[in-house]
């Protein structure tokens, strides 16, 4: 369940407070983001929409770790990843986040296998053990025939579901989705959209999404609105 | 290990590149190889000189004799262990191209001093018992062809006529940068055909100075005693002898060297920029290998290693090529005699490479260390 504008400790997976970020662009300030405060439950699946440059990327970017606040806190499953160090804080994003880019994001250069591996390199996992994690991701997004395919010899849905199937592979504790069909037709975007929520559904993981298309928006269980770095 | 596969996926993502970069560091570790070689082969008559002989010259020039009755007055002198002497022929086989150098040489004395020649006993035994006996330096022996018992004919400039001798063995060196093209036969033999007013000259003494003895107050004393006499002696060592011809050719070596050194500077900058590139155009790929959670220094390593990779790649390469340009021996035809890749100097080789290797990739390394995954996703 999504909760807005609560205060203390509320037990759930991904608690923001006070969330605020500022950017300087020489003597001016803008506040791409203030006073977020956010609960969301496992298995749930969130929707941000928006205008563009309304934050939504930064709120995404916060709460995967890849950005640092200006004000606020972002907790974790207990782990306030506001006060991790560069390296730990890296550590932690391999463990607990997967990440579903806009332009899939995929090494061009490696096969749909090595690049849903990719991951599971930074763990102590042996080859096969490796190999036995990718083939079930890629079954998963229903790639398993494609492993041996390179990115440019798959469609746009497809290589979204490998990028889907890198983020899975590690088994993190959420996804993160920057507009996940921003570059894909309607069947494609359907398609991902389905896997997105039999990830929730069947598999109980918890999905952030920010998307401008209201249809992806329905998909979720909540959708929430930011407006000039406000949430509603 | 198990990182392979994405350096080796990044390092033939453009095939032609990498070829041509590792190319690049081919050309230019093949040419320093060549560079050192060929300053080895100007400075081999100096690295390769005796450390306890001298040589004892005409003091007006190097192509004026002195003659033969010398040799009993320098072995008298204090610290004088070993004399021989020799005479520069100067002859040509078949055509001027075919140059190696020719010394009329004391059968008697000559591999006492040059020990580091090696003439197996039979065969220096046909030669002593051979007037018209001749020895060839395996190099030389493998220019053209030569075996024992061949007859080679040598048509004199300075002495004129044709003269034929007899290959009665072949000589090898101790050491890697020994000269291996020369031509040694008997003194007495040119003596023999010489002129009546010829006779009894020789080219130049070598002397060997007994152990313990400086070198220098024995040059002093040799040159004392023939002072004020028609044929006044220069005597010196034979390093400094050998530095004074190389010091002849010093400005060719420079120039060489200075080009040299500017294409082997500019190729290695090239090849640096264009791994910068190489790393500047995945940027993206960087910041997804951090986002999924690959460590700063581990984009770094990775970076590096590539770089480090290719230059080690073409430094191999050009190493293997330069060594293999090398044993084909001299190719300017007996200008360079010692033409010589020493392992040293591969082993610099292969460390100049790496070490462009590292400050090429470590900008670019640098950079992919530092890079702000925001940002960079924002490019993609």
């Amino acid at each position: 369940m999504v909760r807005l504008g609560l205060n203390g400790d509320s037990g759930a997976l991904i608690t923001l407070r006070d969330l605020g970020k500022t950017y300087h662009r020489g003597s001016e300030e803008l506040h791409v983001l203030q006073g977020i405060n956010l609960d969301v439950d496992k298995g749930d699946f969130v929707a941000f929409m928006g205008p563009s440059g309304s934050g939504k990327s930064t709120l995404l970017n916060l709460v995967g770790g890849l950005d640092v606040p200006t004000t606020g806190s972002v907790t974790v499953a207990g782990d306030e990843i506001t006060r991790l160090s560069g390296s730990r804080l890296t550590a932690w994003r391999a463990r607990h986040v997967g990440f579903v880019f806009q332009l899939y994001n995929l090494i061009p250069v490696l096969s749909a296998l090595r690049n849903v591996e990719l991951p599971l390199l930074l763990t102590p996992l042996s080859r096969t053990e490796r190999r036995r994690h990718v083939e079930t991701a890629l079954s998963v997004v229903g790639l398993k025939d494609r492993a041996q395919h390179k990115p440019r010899e798959l469609s746009g849905g497809q290589q979204q579901r490998v990028a889907i199937a890198r983020a899975i592979v590690a088994d993190p504790t959420f996804l993160l989705c920057d507009e996940p069909t921003g570059d894909l037709d309607r069947k494609s975007a359907d398609e991902i959209l389905e896997l997105l929520e039999r990830l929730v559904d069947d598999h109980g993981k918890t999905v952030l999404m920010v998307t401008h298309d209201p249809r992806a928006a329905e998909r979720a269980h909540a959708v929430l609105h930011l407006d000039k770095g406000v949430l509603t | 290990m198990r990182f392979l596969p994405l350096l080796a996926a990044n390092l033939f993502r453009k095939k032609v590149r990498t070829t041509l970069t590792v190319g690049s560091f081919a050309v230019a570790l093949f040419l320093f190889c060549l560079l050192v070689t060929i300053r080895g082969a100007f400075n081999q008559g100096v690295e390769a000189a005796g450390a306890d002989r001298i040589l004892v010259i005409n003091k007006t020039s190097l192509i004026q004799p002195l003659p033969l009755a010398y040799r009993d007055r320098i072995l008298r002198v204090a610290g004088v262990q070993h004399v021989t002497f020799a005479n520069w022929f100067g002859g040509v086989y078949q055509d001027e191209r075919n140059f190696f150098a020719q010394f009329a040489i004391d059968h008697t004395t000559y591999r006492d001093m040059y020990t580091e020649f090696v003439v197996p006993d039979d065969q220096w035994e046909a030669f002593v018992a051979d007037k018209a006996g001749c020895i060839v330096g395996a190099a030389t022996a493998e220019r053209f062809g030569f075996e024992i018992g061949d007859r080679v004919p040598i048509k004199g400039a300075i002495y004129p006529g044709e003269w034929q001798f007899n290959v009665r063995g072949i000589y090898h060196g101790r050491r890697p940068n020994d000269d291996l093209t020369q031509f040694w036969f008997r003194w007495d033999y040119l003596d023999e055909k010489v002129p009546s007013f010829a006779k009894g000259y020789v080219g130049w003494y070598t002397v060997r100075v007994a152990p313990g003895q400086e070198m220098v107050p024995v040059s002093r004393a040799i040159d004392d005693g023939f002072a004020n006499s028609p044929f006044e002696t220069r005597t010196q060592s034979e390093q400094a002898f050998m530095a004074s011809f190389v010091e002849q050719m010093g400005n060719i070596e420079l120039l060489m060297l200075a080009i040299g050194g500017v294409v082997v500077f500019t190729l290695l900058l090239v090849t640096g920029n264009t791994m910068a590139t190489a790393v500047r155009e995945r940027t993206g790929e960087l910041a997804v290998l951090k986002t999924v959670g690959f460590t700063d220094p581990f984009v770094m390593g990775l970076v590096l290693v590539e770089s480090v990779l290719i230059a080690a790649a073409g430094g191999v390469v050009g190493i293997a090529l330069a060594k293999l340009f090398t044993l084909q021996g001299d190719p300017t035809g007996g200008m360079l005699p010692a033409f010589y890749l020493p392992s040293w100097a591969m082993a610099a080789a292969l460390g100049l490479a790496l070490a462009v290797g590292v400050a090429a990739g470590l900008l670019p390394a640098v950079g992919a260390m530092r890079l702000q995954v925001v940002q960079a996703l924002r490019k993609v």
